[in-house]
């Protein structure tokens, strides 16, 4: 601890901290722009003077190391003076267009200048103009509003690990620019627009759409992946004009993926708002009533046993649990699953799948073995923590085949089965390897539990990290990889077949044996429709409300409060912030309007009954009897990494514009090669 | 000093001469391990010398690839340096130093007579022969300025007629010889030397 004095009060700070960061634990504001807590040091804007005891000029506060002793002050005329100089440069190239400046009212010059700007300028001479750069879709720049901090810079380099900005030129004459104007190619790349302390870089599908004290606010949970990064979501009216993120330290800091970002336009349009039921293979808009009469006619003439369903990726846990119990006591059917696919899952215990290394815990793993997964695209929050463990304890990172750039390097091992095997009867030089690290990560992905020899994967694997104490109270170093934002929640509600081995309702829907098949937002269904009643229960018309027969409206995300438990098994509420369209209606109240047709009595009163029997549901759950004498099959094949569609996912993604702009610049770039 | 512009006609590929390959590994190998980006001004330099004193991109790629480093590291050092030419430049380059020693000296009067005897503007190669000019900062001969840098020589003590005199010798390809231009040895006082005279 060291002693140092800001302002003359004394004050104890820890060994290695910034005078900036001393500072600000003694509570005195210091005005910065290039300087940012996640970022390294680069001391060039100059804004953080402060005057320090024995220094003949003021200090940058961001650059300088606190040592005993200091005394540093923060509020003399000589501090302010240094400041305005500081301002007073930084204007002259400045342009005054905030009136036009999307960065207006949430702008950190706008605001510094309130109090360290000066009202005339002294300067005659003309701005220096700059052109605008290209860099892709998402982000709209304006350099000439650059004021240098090269924040932007750092971020590529350091977070996102993809260093493709830079600063060109030098003095008055320096830009900002990605290599000869290309797009940036990583998918935390708007982040910068966040970062950006002016108007340089805004965001490009939001550009003069609203001003920030006209949006409401809404803060909540992401859906667009399993990681639930926290965000805030503004809305003008019904429009969901923006998501920025929330800082959590836990999950996703203060970054969130473009996706998350940008497939909020996908929420105005494909929109379903209406009932609509397919005659002569058109849909016709019917009114509720008679869609919900219709449903409720077709289940009471249909045997239990003859109707399924199947719940999506974006279903928050609310709707899940009453699906649950409508098809448990209204239908009496247990022909329901969450998967759309035939992955195995075992869940006898919760930490059988989910993600049990806590995502802030990664950057301390010495090995990460990745295995049929792509961080970067299945959780880019993710990658961003194993990149930040690469670059903190150089961790060694093995994948089971080459699945491109991870903006980390990373060993391949070839993507057989038997290498598995291998490694877990310790013939393979990696088992000695996971031995000797201290904090081993295995990462499962989809992928991998697809694959035939899945449930041997998982479970011989379990029992080997078992055997050298690699999973203890301490460190939990198996992990699935979930893709999706409702997985882990319908997991834990049990929306599964008993027996966990393999997805019976899904091979009976494949055989076509059922007559009525529920759709909850399920759009990755592939199978060959017969005589099938399909009802699809969702928001947007995509690939599940294609063949379905009876089209209900739902809700998005925004548009209902929902829990979501995420990868790591961490439950979030998901606030509402905007209504569902046209005459559209939350999703549990579809479910529960319909268990009243059929049974005259509702399933639940209101959405708090439903929460709280949810909670004691998830409260009341046992831990199930292992049942470890079953054969693990084994075969050997393939891990194939499935090719992941990064920019359409999800039906809120694929609906939106931006998102195609996004997945047609990253085609073109293919086809192009990414030298230009 | 203006933003440099980078040339439209670019080589499609580039690559070191054998003997430049030696030199740039022999260079690389003087970094400590893990800093071996830092040899990426003298590999530039090394690609200018080899592509007729100017770096194409092609050059700057596989720079980058050479020391495993991102393009765009590569592209902001080349553009930050004034010395690194990133279009094509005539046989004979001229860069006349026009900071202030040299603007008080008359250096001016040299750009005029480039101007009338190269090209109207700066970094345009001649059409009477492959000859091009630019302004630069200054080139650390202030003493006997104004002064040109040709190619690799200092070319001093000039004025607008001894200036045109060169031009005049580089447009007919003759020889040139460099130093000072009013009889002086390397950077004397102007009346002779005054001091450290051998009794």
């Amino acid at each position: 601890m060291l002693k140092i004095k800001v302002n003359d009060t004394e004050i104890e700070v820890e060994d290695g901290l910034t005078v900036l960061q001393a500072c600000e634990q003694a509570g005195a504001e210091i005005p910065r722009f290039c300087y940012h807590e996640k970022l390294s040091i680069a001391g060039n804007c100059r804004m953080c003077l402060v005057e320090m005891e024995k220094s003949p000029k003021p200090i940058a506060s961001c650059a300088m190391p606190v040592t005993n002793g200091m005394n540093i002050k923060t509020n003399t005329p000589l501090v302010e003076k240094a400041r305005k100089g500081v301002m007073e440069f930084l204007l002259a190239n400045h342009p005054l267009d905030c009136p036009v400046c999307d960065q207006g009212g949430e702008c950190d010059l706008q605001d510094q200048s309130m109090f360290y700007g000066i009202d005339k300028s002294r300067y005659k001479e003309n701005k220096r103009y700059v052109p605008e750069k290209y860099m892709g879709p998402l982000i709209k720049t304006q350099m000439t509003r650059c004021i240098h901090c090269t924040r932007c810079i750092r971020f590529a380099e350091e977070i996102a690990g993809i260093d493709e900005l830079g600063a060109i030129g030098r003095g008055e004459e320096m830009q900002i620019t990605t290599y000869l104007e290309k797009s940036m190619q990583s998918e935390l790349s708007a982040n910068v627009i966040d970062l950006c302390p002016v108007g340089a870089l805004t965001s490009k599908p939001y550009v003069f759409e609203a001003r920030p004290w006209e949006l409401k606010k809404t803060e909540t949970i992401d859906v667009m992946d399993a990681i639930g990064s926290n965000i805030r979501v503004d809305t003008y009216g019904w429009e969901v004009k923006r998501v920025l993120p929330r800082i959590n330290e836990e999950i996703n800091e203060e970054w969130i993926s473009d996706k998350t970002r940008y497939s909020c336009d996908g929420l105005k349009k494909q929109r379903i708002d209406t009932p609509l039921i397919k005659e002569n293979n058109i849909y016709k808009k019917i009114e509720w009533e008679k869609a919900l009469n219709i449903v409720a006619e077709k289940i009471k003439n249909t045997l239990p046993e003859k109707i399924a369903g199947l719940t999506g990726d974006l279903t928050n846990m609310e709707t899940l649990f009453i699906v649950k119990e409508f098809f448990e006591k209204t239908i009496k059917s247990k022909n329901l699953d969450c998967r759309a696919e035939n992955t195995y899952v075992n869940t006898e215990n919760r930490k059988n799948y989910i993600f049990n290394t806590p995502l802030n815990k990664i950057e301390e793993s010495d090995l990460i073995l990745l295995i049929g997964t792509n961080p970067r695209f299945e959780g880019t929050i993710l990658n961003l923590r194993i990149l930040k463990a690469y670059r903190k304890n150089k961790t060694k990172i093995y994948s089971f085949g080459d699945i491109g750039e991870l903006t980390y390097p990373y060993e391949v091992i070839e993507n057989k089965t038997d290498i598995i095997k291998k490694i877990i009867e310790e013939k393979h030089n990696l088992s000695e390897i996971i031995k000797n690290a201290k904090k081993p990560i295995i990462i499962l992905g989809q992928s991998v539990l697809k694959i035939k020899s899945s449930k041997y994967i998982f479970n011989e694997f379990k029992r080997f990290l078992e055997k050298n104490n690699k999973i203890n109270n301490d460190w939990q170093s198996l992990n699935i990889f979930s893709n999706n934002a409702s997985t882990v929640g319908a997991y834990d509600l049990d929306l599964i077949n008993p027996d966990n081995s393999e997805n019976f309702t899904l091979k009976s829907i494949k055989n076509n044996e059922f007559d009525i098949i529920f759709l909850f937002g399920q759009d990755n269904l592939k199978f060959i429709k017969k005589n099938e009643f399909i009802i699809y229960v969702g928001s947007h018309g995509d690939k599940g409300a294609e063949f379905a027969d009876l089209v209900l409206p739902g809700s998005a995300y925004t548009e209902q409060d929902g829990y979501f438990t995420n990868l790591e098994g961490k439950i979030q509420k998901a606030y509402k912030a905007s209504y569902p369209p046209g005459e559209a209606k939350e999703d549990w109240k579809i479910v529960n309007e319909l268990a009243n047709l059929i049974k005259r009595k509702k399933l639940f009163n209101d959405k708090n009954e439903l929460n709280e029997s949810m909670i004691n549901y998830l409260k009341s759950k046992k831990v199930k009897v292992s049942r470890n004498s079953e054969k693990n099959e084994f075969v050997s094949e393939e891990i194939l990494v499935e090719d992941i569609d990064y920019y359409y996912s999800n039906v809120i993604s694929r609906a939106s514009t931006t998102m195609t702009q996004c997945r047609n610049e990253k085609l073109n770039l293919k086809k192009n090669g990414t030298e230009g | 000093m203006s933003m440099k512009k980078i040339s439209k006609n670019q080589p499609v590929n580039f690559e070191f001469n054998e003997e430049n390959k030696i030199l740039s590994k022999k260079i690389i190998s003087n970094y400590p391990t893990g800093r071996q980006k830092s040899a990426v001004m003298a590999l530039l330099y090394i690609a200018q010398r080899q592509n007729n004193n100017w770096i194409p991109l092609s050059a700057m790629k596989y720079i980058a690839n050479f020391l495993n480093i991102s393009y765009i590291k590569v592209y902001e050092v080349a553009t930050f340096y004034s010395m690194y030419n990133l279009a094509p430049v005539g046989k004979y380059f001229i860069q006349v130093c026009t900071t202030t020693p040299c603007m008080i000296r008359g250096a001016y009067k040299l750009v005029e007579a480039c101007r009338e005897k190269i090209s109207k503007e700066e970094n345009k190669i001649s059409f009477t022969s492959d000859c091009s000019w630019m302004e630069v900062e200054c080139l650390g001969a202030c003493v006997n300025a104004p002064m040109v840098q040709i190619n690799e020589d200092y070319y001093e003590d000039l004025s607008k007629e001894k200036m045109i005199k060169i031009l005049d010798k580089i447009n007919k390809d003759e020889k040139i010889y460099p130093g000072s231009y009013r009889g002086r040895k390397n950077s004397e006082p102007e009346n002779g030397r005054k001091t450290l005279i051998k009794n």
